[in-house]
Order: C-alpha cells, then sequence, then structure tokens
C-alpha cells in the first residue's frame, strides 16, 4: 500500500545569464530562483496494482519517484509505504522496493553480470536459496543465461535493460520503480520488457509504478493513470475512461489525386501533403458519415481511413487540456 | 563481508585494462619518487633542517605518504564524491539496503595507488635503521599508531570534501590544500614552516598530531609521553567530518530525470 498525502518539493536552482561578465558576477553573489517541483502531491496506489506515472518533462515525475524511493526528503507531507517513510526508515523501506532507472545503469561497469548480480545479493542479504531460485527464475523469463558472463559494458541496450530489470528484482522487492525502462530500446526489446513486467505482476502480485513517454507502454502495461503537470497531480483514472471522455475526436485521412476540400464546422484540418490530408472530426457537431460526404465531395479520394485516438494523441490532448 | 567482494569486483574490473593498469601503478611510483627527489636534493646540501637529520626526515615522508596512499587506495570514492554525485551513483546508494558511508567505502577502490604504498614502504625499509632510533617495542607500536592516526585524519578529510560536495561542487579545489597539499608538506616535520602552520596544522587540520608530535618522541626530542598518543586524537577528525556529512545526505537534491 502506497499512500502520499500533500508532497511538497522546492529546489533552489543557481541562476546567472551568459556571457563573462555574468560569470565573473556569479563567482561573488548568486541568484537563486526556487522553482516549485511538486505541490501538494497526494495519492493512493494499492497492492499489486500497476500504475503509469505520465507527463511532459520537467513535470515532477522523477522527484516523486525519488521521494517514494527515499532518496530525496520532500518539503511537508507524508509518504507511507508499506508502513515505512522512505526518508526516515530508509534501509529498512529499499529492501522492499527494486528500482530501475532507465537512463543509469545499476550493474558494475567492467565486470560479468553474474559478479553483479552475487554482489547484489550480499548488498541486500538474500538468503541463498532465495537467490538461487530467483536468479534462475530471472534468467529464464529474461533470457538471460547466454549474457550473463559478458560484462555489463560489452551489452546491447536491450540486454543491459534486461539485465537491470533482473538486478532490482534479486530481492524480491514488493514494489517495483520502473522510470523509463524502454527508453532507447528497440521493438523487440520493448515487447519482451513490456511482457516480463506484466508477468511478474500478474505471478508475484509486485506493484507497479512506471513513468515513460512511451504511450504504447502505458497502453500495454497499466489500467491505471495518473498524469501529474507543472508539479501537480491532474488526473487519476484508468486509460479507458480517458479514451471515452476523448472518444468525441476521430481522425480521417485522405489520399486523393485531385480537387480540394471544403471548411466545414467540426472538421479541423490537421495535416496536408501533396496528395495526402488529415482531419480530426468532432462527433459532437457531425457524425463520421457526414464528414465523408463533405471531404469527399469535391475531390477524388483514393484512399481514406477512420481512426479513435491513440493513447498518443490522447495525451497529447490531455497536455493540451491542462496547458502542460 | 561486502568490502572484501567489493574489493574483489574492483580488482577484476581494473585487470580489463591491465596495460592501464601497469601504467597507472608506475607512474604513481614516479610521482612520488619525485617527492623523494627533493627531499634527496635538499638533504644533500643542507644536512639537516631544524634540527631533523636526512633519515630522520625520511622517516616522517614515509609516515605521511604511507597513510596518505592507504588513506587514498581505500577512501577513493570520498576523494571523487562529486562524480559519484554528478553521474548518478549516489541515487543508486541510496536506495540499498545499507548504510551510505559504507556503500562509497566499497564504491571505489583504487589499486593503482599501490605504487605510491610500494615507494612509502621502501623509503621506510632505509630510514627506520637509519634513523637512530632504538627500535623497542613500544616505539615500533607509536610508529604504527602514526600510520593510522595518519589514515585517520587523511580519509576525514576526504570525508569532510565529500560532505561539502553536497552544498557545492565548485571551487572545492581548495580543499586539496589540506590534502594533496597536506601529503606534500608533511614529508618534513611540520615545525619547519614556523609556528603558525604549526599551531594551525594541531588544532584546525590535525596533520601535525600523526606526525610532528608522535615524531619528536620516536627520536627522543621532548620527554612529553602524551605526544606518542597525540594520533588518537588526531583520528577524532572523523566525528567532524562525519556530522558535515550527515547534514549533507539530509540535504541531497539529486541530479536530472
Amino acid at each position: 500500500m502506497i499512500e502520499l498525502q500533500g508532497i511538497t518539493k522546492t529546489f533552489r536552482v543557481a541562476r546567472r545569464s551568459g556571457g563573462m561578465k555574468e560569470a565573473v558576477k556569479a563567482l561573488f553573489r548568486r541568484e537563486y530562483t526556487l522553482v516549485q517541483a511538486l505541490k501538494d502531491v497526494s495519492f493512493t496506489i494499492g497492492d499489486g496494482e500497476m500504475v503509469g506515472y505520465i507527463g511532459p518533462n520537467g513535470a515532477g515525475k522523477s522527484s516523486t519517484i525519488k521521494i517514494m524511493s527515499g532518496i530525496l526528503t520532500p518539503d511537508s507531507g507524508t509518504c507511507v509505504i508499506n508502513g515505512c517513510t522512505p526518508w526516515k526508515d530508509r534501509k529498512r523501506h529499499v529492501k522492499n522496493i527494486g528500482v530501475v532507472f532507465g537512463q543509469r545503469s545499476q550493474l558494475w561497469w567492467d565486470v560479468p553480470v553474474i559478479d553483479s548480480f552475487e554482489l547484489l545479493r550480499d548488498i541486500y542479504r538474500v538468503p541463498e536459496g532465495t537467490y538461487k531460485r530467483n536468479c534462475e527464475e530471472l534468467c529464464e523469463t529474461l533470457e538471460l543465461s547466454e549474457i550473463l558472463r559478458t560484462p555489463a559494458r560489452q551489452l546491447s541496450l536491450g540486454q543491459r535493460m534486461r539485465c537491470e530489470i533482473a538486478a532490482s528484482l534479486l530481492h524480491d522487492p514488493e514494489v517495483l520503480f520502473l522510470d523509463e525502462p524502454t527508453i532507447g530500446l528497440d521493438a523487440v526489446s520493448k515487447i519482451a520488457v513490456r511482457e516480463f513486467i506484466r508477468r511478474r505482476n500478474r505471478e508475484h502480485g509486485t506493484t507497479v509504478i512506471l513513468t515513460t513517454h512511451d504511450m504504447q507502454d502505458i497502453e500495454a502495461l497499466t489500467e491505471r493513470i495518473l498524469l501529474i503537470g507543472k508539479g501537480e497531480i491532474l488526473l487519476d483514472g484508468s486509460l479507458e475512461a480517458l479514451r471515452q471522455r476523448h472518444a468525441k475526436v476521430r481522425k480521417i485521412t485522405v489520399e486523393y489525386s485531385s480537387g480540394t476540400f471544403p471548411e466545414a464546422a467540426g472538421i479541423t484540418p490537421l495535416e496536408a501533403a501533396p496528395g495526402r490530408a488529415s482531419f480530426a472530426v468532432d462527433t459532437d457537431v457531425l457524425s463520421v458519415s457526414q464528414a465523408i460526404a463533405v471531404l469527399t465531395g469535391n475531390a477524388e479520394v483514393t484512399d481514406l481511413s477512420v481512426q479513435g485516438a491513440s493513447a498518443e494523441e490522447l495525451v497529447v490532448s490531455l497536455y493540451e487540456e491542462f496547458h502542460i | 563481508m561486502l568490502y572484501l567482494k567489493s574489493l574483489l569486483i574492483h580488482l577484476k574490473g581494473q585487470m580489463q585494462y591491465k596495460m592501464s593498469f601497469v601504467f597507472l601503478l608506475i607512474g604513481q611510483f614516479l610521482t612520488a619518487f619525485s617527492a623523494f627527489l627533493t627531499i634527496y636534493v635538499l638533504m644533500q646540501r643542507f644536512h639537516t633542517v631544524k634540527g631533523f637529520t636526512y633519515p630522520q626526515v625520511l622517516l616522517c615522508f614515509a609516515v605521511v605518504l604511507l597513510s596518505f596512499s592507504l588513506a587514498e587506495c581505500f577512501f577513493r570514492g570520498f576523494d571523487t564524491f562529486s562524480g559519484i554525485i554528478a553521474n548518478g551513483q549516489f541515487d543508486r546508494i541510496l536506495v540499498r539496503p545499507r548504510s551510505a558511508v559504507y556503500q562509497v567505502l566499497c564504491a571505489k577502490i583504487e589499486l593503482t595507488r599501490l605504487g605510491r604504498l610500494l615507494q612509502a614502504v621502501l623509503v621506510m625499509v632505509y630510514a627506520i635503521p637509519h634513523s637512530g632510533v632504538i627500535w623497542t617495542a613500544d616505539k615500533i607500536g607509536v610508529l604504527v599508531l602514526m600510520i593510522l592516526g595518519g589514515v585517520a585524519v587523511f580519509s576525514a578529510l576526504f570525508v569532510l570534501y565529500a560532505g561539502i560536495c553536497f552544498f557545492t561542487i565548485e571551487g572545492l579545489e581548495f580543499m586539496n590544500i589540506f590534502t594533496d597539499g597536506g601529503r606534500e608538506f608533511g614529508s618534513y616535520p611540520i615545525s619547519v614552516f614556523g609556528e603558525s602552520v604549526l599551531k594551525f596544522c594541531t588544532y584546525v587540520i590535525p596533520l601535525a598530531l600523526f606526525q610532528y608530535y608522535p615524531l619528536l618522541w620516536l627520536l627522543d626530542m621532548t620527554d612529553k609521553v602524551f605526544y606518542a598518543f597525540t594520533p588518537l586524537i588526531g583520528a577524532l577528525f572523523w566525528l567532524p567530518a562525519l556530522l558535515v556529512w550527515r547534514l549533507g545526505v539530509k540535504n541531497y537534491v539529486s541530479t536530472g530525470s
């Protein structure tokens, strides 16, 4: 059980303009601006839930994860995760969590992966039996046996990410934080990682909190979305509910050989290229068939497709809605 | 033990780059050698410095170099702590269930520094019989105490440095005056530099406590017996260093995403 209540965090950021003169001035007196990274963030996540934590860059996602994993101390507010306050009972708390930072490795760079695993076993004081069982299971499900003896620096990004995830699960954590776990991975690796996370959640009941910019991650993994922008939680709901809310918009793409498209209420041009154009249709104003009639009335259309909003577009429209 | 396992990992890692390891080892040896050479040349000309003979200065040099290289070898994580903060490694450390000090200790073990250590041992081997000290058990004990006290003071300086890194990463070079500087001018008994430096190195940064005072006792230049135990007081320098470190961890703001 994860409960955050009124978490606030402010950072002091040094500020100066460019140029030599300013740089010299900054040596003696520095100006600071206070940046409020998190404003009164509250939410509750139950055991075994998978939650996608989304928001644009700099919205406060990483800060929240860092507070929940005991790295940062918030200015005010409470956070209780399975009975621990992360920044107060740090050592007890982190025994129960696994953290994967997509951009930072936790493996020892120059030694074979298996050595890193064994060192982690000692750091977390995992009993030998549990370690063996977990290691075997992880190696099998993440297909690591081939790469265990390779130094981490020689692994491809996809291989490394699989090792990172395994490394964060060796001690059977109840909560898993994934900070952009699929960043930079190819399609095959992405799908493998997603598949594994889903399986872990299903079979071990691990609570998963995932931040990502890849909406396919969210679509494939999570039912619940937390949207954060400018340090505030803007939305907390299921992907399905969001979709319903934005379902009134359809996208129509047409390919045409000649002709023009008249302007009409409820039809907004999105992109236009020679021979190809796309439009957003507001179904509150006119139906899809009406829109098609309008669009095909004056042009020689060769192909036409209608799409609902993808998760990607959903998020874009959310960001627009909240002006973040 | 976790520390030994980390040591093994570092050793394995450094062995991945064998040539680099060997060259660094030799390089470290040669740098230390230049310091030794300076003393040699100076002493050729002047024979004694403030009443200390050449082998006696060498003894002092060896103690300081030995304790510095031991501290640098095993506390390198604190010495390069700004890097550990900058590349996010400290975030990693905080999400693991062990004390942060212990993990930073394990994070970097620089075995190439053993080159310097070797040099110190060689100088020590020369100075011990030539210093004119009659080596009884208590004198040997005090020599060991000096070296351990030196390791404590230098490592505390590294921890202090790391603690300050939490507040500012810029302009920390001034700390090198005390670490690298301490090693360099610690080659001579501190009194050589005058009263005020000696006072500073007694009450502020306790370099003289493991070097000058016990050396006086070793060389029978004083009858104050407590001079033999001043390295123990020097080791207390860990307390303020740890305090700054603790404050720093509380104040920690991580970097980047």
